[in-house]
């Protein structure tokens, strides 16, 4: 099993701390994993984007030209990656900014209106892990338990009160999901 | 068992330096590397094994504590990124020329000038021609994992004190950013006095009744004297190019053509590789793991039964001069190199090797 996955979209969505439970999650699963973010000044706004690799083998690059997922959350990333995916493989893309959706035809492509849902939760904050939701629906590459135990990991714990809000935040994205 | 955890290259450092017994660490924050820095700082080693941590008001002051603590026989060390490690400069020749053991972590962006805070190997040369003045060299160990920044801050220091001559570890902005898993180091204590005593004979800790006063000096205005002294360096350092080259080689028992690379483009190549010998090219990759000493005897030995040999470094062409030193022009060497903080895929690896080395 090997599944190669970019996550992009604006600083600020939670683009790279998405990565990281997902990463921590392969960590609970005894996976190999690798996360790779683009670093720089983009907490602040502009473009971020992290890939995340896991596999039950040994990972070579940590840097990659074509993915079997992205998980997209704005246009810019959406005219980046969209070439970028695997034919065959798996494009999710939240719609909300969203002006020239993608028109690949040879790639699975589902439309999770995250930032939509994100109104119901009322709460904007739940929005990386809604989307999550979605992509552990979409491609079952770790149990939720695991993605749990990645979040203990990831939230201080002065934090945990959190755990639930999360956890019905990545239930809300799964439904999303038809 | 060991726990597995998952952190970054440069929280790695961080936390094998406070198990490893590091004294002190000196340091500058500077993108890429500051994690290094903040986790210390987190961590908290003051109150558990009493190492100190200290942001120093600059680059040159962060490498003279250094001087300062290496004088007295601590583990000490430091980390920086490129235009922090010119800053340090005249100092990393000051430790050479003391032959103080030290480790210097340079977590390379891209220059020159102040240049970007992505990631580059442009600071080959600097690491392991010199970079400061005079007839000198560091032991410079390049990570290409998570996992290799963890055990490269012990081995650095094993050897710095092995042969007192300073360390470095030469990482770049992806290896020290990434996550991955790791398992550290096993925590073990500082020294006591009377160990680091035994150890370093020549520290300057004060002088007791029992022994003669050491004195530290780089400064020698007796040329005949100070021409002993570069041949005791050179002798130390044709040790060590004897005893401590490190080395991975990956597919090269079969392999027709080869890739060079170090740090985290070494496994950029070996993606292309895999994918290579997917389609039944037969190339192998020749990982430096010691940059200084070079594996010219690993080049030297495979340069007589492969085709050709693509370098791959994110510079214009820094190692590839050792490594056609080590063919001899006995095959073609070609470079493939991208500038300035962009960092190549596989697949542009690979369809540079194609097009220069395959043709």
């Amino acid at each position: 099993m090997k599944e190669e996955i970019i996550i992009a979209g604006f600083g600020g969505q939670g683009v790279l701390s998405m990565g990281k439970i997902l990463a921590y999650a392969a960590l609970s699963d005894n996976l190999e994993v690798t996360w790779m973010p683009s670093y720089g000044p983009e907490q602040r706004g502009g473009t971020a984007n992290v890939t995340v690799i896991l596999s039950d083998s040994k990972i070579s690059s940590p840097v990659l030209d074509t993915f079997d997922t992205a998980v997209i959350l704005n246009q810019q990333s959406l005219d980046k990656f969209e070439n970028k995916i695997k034919a065959g493989g798996t494009l999710i893309y939240d719609s909300y900014g969203i002006h020239r959706p993608p028109v690949r035809t040879d790639i699975k492509i589902y439309r999770v209106d995250a930032m939509e849902a994100t109104f119901d939760m009322n709460n904007a904050k739940t929005y990386n892990m809604i989307v999550l939701g979605a992509l552990l629906k979409i491609r079952n590459v770790v149990p939720v338990e695991s993605v749990m135990d990645g979040l203990r990991k990831v939230l201080p714990e002065r934090h945990h009160s959190l755990l639930d809000l999360n956890r019905q935040a990545i239930t809300k994205g799964m439904q999303l999901v038809e | 068992m060991e726990e597995v955890r998952l952190m970054k290259g440069n929280e790695a450092i961080a936390h094998a330096a406070v198990r490893y017994g590091v004294d002190g660490y000196f340091g500058y924050p500077i993108t890429p590397q500051s994690e290094v820095l903040e986790t210390l700082e987190a961590l908290m080693p003051w109150e558990t094994t009493g190492m100190v941590v200290l942001q120093a008001e600059s680059e040159v002051a962060a490498i003279n504590m250094v001087y300062g603590g290496a004088a007295t026989g601590k583990a000490v060390m430091t980390s920086s990124s490129s235009p922090g490690i010119s800053l340090m400069a005249e100092g990393l020749s000051y430790i050479a020329a003391g032959e103080l053991p030290a480790l210097v972590v340079n977590v390379m962006r891209g220059g020159p000038g102040l240049g970007t805070i992505h990631p580059s190997q442009a600071d080959y040369f600097q690491a392991t021609k010199g970079g400061g003045h005079g007839d000198y060299h560091f032991i410079v160990l390049a990570p290409s994992t998570v996992q290799e920044m963890a055990d490269f801050v012990g081995l650095g220091f094993d050897l710095a004190f092995k042969y007192r001559t300073p360390a470095m570890i030469l990482a770049d902005g992806i290896v020290g950013q990434m996550m991955e898993k790791v398992v550290l180091p096993k925590p073990r204590p500082r020294r006591s006095d009377k160990e680091i005593a035994r150890q370093c004979p020549w520290a300057v800790t004060g002088k007791p009744d029992s022994r003669k006063q050491n004195i530290l000096t780089t400064l020698e205005l007796d040329s005949y004297k100070m021409e002993e002294n570069n041949l005791r360096y050179q002798e130390t350092y044709s040790i060590i190019k004897r005893d401590e080259v490190r080395c991975e080689e990956c597919y090269t028992d079969d392999a027709e053509y080869l890739m060079v690379a170090f740090g985290s483009m070494a496994r950029i190549c070996l993606k292309a590789i895999e994918d290579a010998r997917g389609n039944g090219i037969k190339v192998g990759l020749v990982r430096p793991i010691t940059l200084w000493p070079f594996p010219t005897e690993n080049i030297e030995r495979l340069s007589r039964r492969v085709k050709g040999i693509l370098v791959v470094e994110l510079n214009a062409g820094q190692m590839i001069e050792d490594v056609r030193m080590a063919a001899m022009g006995r095959i073609p060497v070609a470079h493939f190199g991208r500038l300035g903080g962009i960092v190549p895929n596989p697949q542009e690896v690979l369809d540079a090797f194609k097009e220069r080395i395959l043709k």
